[in-house]
Parts: C-alpha cells; structure tokens; sequence
C-alpha cells in the first residue's frame, strides 16, 4: 500500500505534471483563464488519464509484451488514446447531457494532450503493475488538477491588476507559471 | 513553389514565440543547447516526411477520418526517429527521455498537417515544414542558450564549450527558469510588434 501512496504522491507533487515535467501546458494557458472551467478541465483529463493507463497496460501487456513487438508502443498507444477518447464523448452524449455540457468541449482537445500519452508512456518505461499505474495515474491527474485550480485562481486576480502593456496575456501567465513552479520546488525535497 | 513559405516559419509565424505552440518540448528539453539542437532535429525530419506524405495523399484521404490518418503517419515517423536514436544516439535519448514519444502530440506537427500539407502541394509542404521546422529549433536554441549560460554559467556544444568567470545561478535550469526566460521572451516579441 505504501509503494502506491509514494508513486501518487510523486507524480502528484513532486513530478507535478504541468510545472515539473511541462507536460499538459496547452490546457494549463489555455484553460486556466477562469476556476469554474478549469475543474471540470481538470476532471476530464484524471478520468481519461486512468481509464487510459488501465488499457493501454492490458494491450501493452497481453499484446506489445507477448509478441515482443515493444516498438509498436508510439502508434499502438495514441490510437488507443484516441479511439477511447472518442468512445467516451460518444457514452456521456447519450447518457448524460448536463456532464456532456461540462465535459464534452475538452474532450476531443484532449486526444492531443501530451500529459495523457505522457502517462501512459511513463507507466510502459518504468514497468509499473496494474495498480502502480493507476496510482501513478492518479496522482498525475490530482497534480493537473492542483496546479490548473492555483493557476487559475490566480489568473483571476491578475486580470485586475495593472500590468505592463508588453506583458499581457501569455507573458504575464508564464512569468506566474514560473512563481508556481519554484513553490514546487520544494517538494523536490520530499526523500521518495 | 513559394520560396516565402520558408521565410515565414522563422520569424512571422514563429511556432514558439509567436503561434505559441510545441510549447512542452520547449520548455522541457531546453536546459543543454545540445538537448536543444537534437529535439530540434528530431521536429525537422518529423515534420519533414509527414508533411510530405500527407501532402502527397491529400487526395487519396477521406475528410471524416483525416485527423486520424495524421495522428498515425506522424506516430510512424516518430517511431522511426525513436528506434534510430536508441541505436546510433543512446546519450541524446537519454537525455531526452520520454518528450522523444510525445513529438506525436506535438502540437506543431498535427498544425502544419491539418492547415497547411492537407492543402497544399508537395514541393511547398516541404518549403513549409523546413520553415517551421527551422523556426522552431532557432527558439528552442535561444531559449536552452540563455538557461545554460545563466545557470551553468557555461557554454558547450558537442563537447566544445568555455566557462564564464561568474557564479552559475541555478534557478535557470530549474523548471521555473524555463517559465521565465520564455515568459520574458514572448514579451519581448511582444513588444517588437510581432504579436498581435
């Protein structure tokens, strides 16, 4: 139980997706403008993240491993990604049209999100279990969520402020990214 | 062909600075001006065939499932550039390291095919994929540039480099210096007038 708290809380905080490994920063600017967009954002691209570790472990598994054709991860694993993606905005249209209406504009921006495939490949080099990638999953998606809801946050407070013309907009968003990445710094110091 | 479809790519529609694109990359490979030209080159010969490609089968692929038929011609070449680095380049791709695989959900790529290859002919997807391609390791040079020499407080390319007489502050080659300098970087090309 332990191994698992330590993978969530790696890729949680210490190998914060969005600040530490730059992974998923399309949606970090382009999402991150007001918090109620940014926690459903958030959700949508966790659950993504586990379904897609739990299936692309079973493929990489019972068919990469078994046929030894490893070399086939980069296509098998974005096809993966993409057919479920797809398949998940059909599900919640039919089910459920107030959580498609939360949801479903960031669904197709996600096939293309780099923190998914990022996951996924993560989890097939560093040979995590079943279970290891799905707390490795986890923690990943808690961390986008954690940094996208701050990053947020804030943005909200600088829309207000007076800020050199040159500066505005993507400028002013990286120079706070960069303040929010040295506070995660300190989690570097977490012995894991 | 169109010899301003090269020209564009490096500084008017510059993928990083101006287009704000491939951003991931950028940020994460930029702190060695090797890792810089490597990603780089990797981009290059990526974009290079699968514009190509793409423009040569513009015709041949059906609209519904375009995005699709992209996503598996850039994964091809990718794979092939991956397996090429593991053998001949094993220092590089380490350094490298997973941001190699993710050069399929580089935003960049799926861009030029979707707006440009799929409209165009062959000769000027070329032109534009060098463009761009150009463009892109032209910033992601300038960026690693700036972090190495402030946080290592040297210079070093292929093994070759000096050291300057100061102390290396090593907030550059923290992720956060890499917020930085393109935080500063974009305003600076915002400045200049060349973003809107």
């Amino acid at each position: 139980m332990n191994e698992f708290l330590m993978l969530f809380l790696e890729y949680a905080l210490v190998k914060n997706f969005i600040l530490v490994m730059f992974l998923g920063l399309c949606p970090f600017f382009g999402v991150s403008k007001k918090l109620k967009e940014a926690i459903p954002m958030g959700i949508a691209v966790t659950f993504v993240m586990l379904c897609a570790s739990v299936i692309t472990w079973l493929i990489s598994q019972e068919i990469l491993i078994r046929f030894h054709i490893e070399f086939m991860e980069i296509v098998v694993f974005i096809l993966v990604i993409a057919s479920f993606v797809q398949l998940i905005e059909m599900i919640i249209k039919k089910t459920s049209i107030s959580l498609y209406k939360a949801l479903g504009i960031y669904l197709p921006l996600i096939t293309t999100n780099c923190a998914i495939l990022g996951i996924v490949e993560i989890n097939f080099q560093e040979g995590y279990s079943l279970l290891g990638s799905v707390a490795s999953a986890l923690g990943a998606g808690v961390g986008f969520i954690l940094a996208l809801s701050v990053m947020s946050g804030m943005r909200e407070r600088l829309e207000l402020s007076n800020v050199p013309k040159s500066f505005e907009g993507l400028p002013i968003a990286f120079i706070t990214a960069a303040l929010l990445s040295l506070a995660f710094v300190v989690f570097g110091g977490i012995g894991l | 062909m169109k010899i301003k479809e090269l020209t564009k790519g490096i500084v008017k529609r510059n993928p990083i600075f101006v287009l704000a694109l491939g951003l991931c990359p950028a940020l994460a490979v930029s702190t060695a001006i090797d890792n810089a030209i490597g990603m780089g080159a990797c981009v290059i010969f990526v974009l290079l065939l699968s514009n190509l490609i793409i423009s040569l089968l513009r015709n041949l692929i059906p609209k519904e499932v375009r995005i699709p038929c992209f996503i598996v011609i850039i994964a091809t070449f990718v794979t092939l550039i991956s397996l090429a680095l593991q053998s001949y380049l094993p220092e590089l791709n380490e350094s490298l390291g997973i941001y190699v695989p993710l050069i399929v959900v580089n935003c960049i790529i799926l861009g030029r095919a979707e707006s440009f290859a799929s409209k165009n002919s062959a000769p000027d997807s070329i032109l534009d994929a060098l463009g761009i391609g150009i463009g892109f390791t032209i910033s992601l040079i300038l960026i690693s540039l700036i972090r190495e020499f402030l946080g290592t407080a040297r210079i070093s390319i292929f093994g070759y480099g000096f050291g300057f007489p100061f102390a290396p502050i090593n907030f550059f080659i923290l992720p956060a210096g890499a917020f930085l300098v393109i935080g500063i970087l974009l305003a600076l090309f915002k400045k200049k007038g060349l973003v809107r």
